[in-house]
């Protein structure tokens, strides 16, 4: 472990909250493009951890990880935002919980 | 320390805005700021090449993606739900849940036995904008070109996946080609006008 100048748990603790406020978000929200940008806040929220560790380790595993997450979480980016579009041209209204079609 | 107490709040205050607020694009300039101090907070961490990455590609790349869905999407009428926010039965339950795993992490880490790290062979720290320390771009690059080449390369496969997706879902179905109909209606309408007389 490499001295840091705040603490591993601050940085656990405030990612821990973040992801938490991006759950909440995703659970409570109908626009499908907020619960989409809650979906990215949980994803940096696991960034900032990925980041917070490797630099507690001086190893870069984390950073590649951290870099990965990031590639993943443009193209979750893209194909949502494809679904809600599509959605929008056969329905002409966007609501999360009115697409349903694939409820059992 | 004190540049993280202001890193965190600006963080914190951003994501609760990001989820609360009216209209998507207001979601989107939170999530812009959030995503300026999450840099900032990689900086403190000395990972400078993940800094730029997350400028360039979040709010470079991904934040204006979403700006140009709402755009496109808000030209009409008002295309999304206006009514109250439902929450879900399950949403209490789950909120419950996930702050007692939340918390079982914070203390699990608190009292981690971290075991020290012998043969990691990370590089030392130095300042930032020095070559070749641990987070420096050199840094990065040796090991991701090097170590963790089949996962980068896997990458490429995942964004050529997402592509393709994309130009299935969202795009025309004969993107280039017009149908003979339309050909046909275009050509009918050229030659009615050159009967006229050409003048269009």
């Amino acid at each position: 472990m490499l001295p840091m100048s705040v603490p591993l748990l601050d940085y656990v603790a405030l990612s821990s909250v973040i992801f938490f406020i991006g759950v909440a978000g995703v659970l409570i929200r109908r626009n499908p493009l907020i619960v989409l940008m809650s979906i990215e806040l949980m994803f940096n929220a696991a960034n900032l951890l990925f980041m917070a560790f490797s630099r507690a380790w001086a190893h870069n595993a984390g950073h590649i990880f951290a870099f990965l997450v990031i590639t993943v979480a443009a193209a979750e980016a893209a194909i949502g935002l494809a679904i809600v579009v599509t959605v929008f041209r056969t329905a002409r209204h966007v609501d999360v919980d009115d697409v349903a079609l694939m409820k059992g | 320390m004190l540049a993280f107490g202001i890193l965190a709040v600006i963080l914190l205050a951003s994501a609760i805005w990001t989820v609360s607020a009216k209209k998507p694009v207001y979601s989107v300039v939170a999530l812009l700021l959030h995503f300026a101090a999450l840099a900032a907070t990689y900086l403190m961490l000395n990972a400078e090449f993940l800094a730029v990455i997350q400028l360039i590609v979040y709010s470079g790349a991904i934040l204006i993606l979403f700006l140009f869905v709402i755009a496109l999407l808000s030209s009409g009428v008002a295309p999304f739900s206006v009514g109250p926010n439902k929450m879900p039965k399950l949403a209490i339950p789950a909120v419950v849940l996930v702050l007692v795993a939340l918390g079982a992490v914070t203390v699990g880490v608190a009292h981690l036995v971290v075991p020290v790290a012998t043969s990691t062979g990370g590089s030392p720290v130095g300042p930032a904008g020095t070559a070749d320390v641990f987070g420096s771009v050199g840094d990065f690059g040796k090991a991701l070109f090097t170590t963790y080449l089949l996962p980068f390369e896997i990458t490429a496969l995942v964004l050529m996946v997402a592509v393709i997706g994309v130009i299935l879902l969202a795009g025309d179905r004969s993107p280039y080609v017009p149908s003979q109909k339309q050909a046909r209606e275009v050509r009918r309408e050229m030659r009615e006008a050159i009967v006229r007389g050409g003048d269009r």
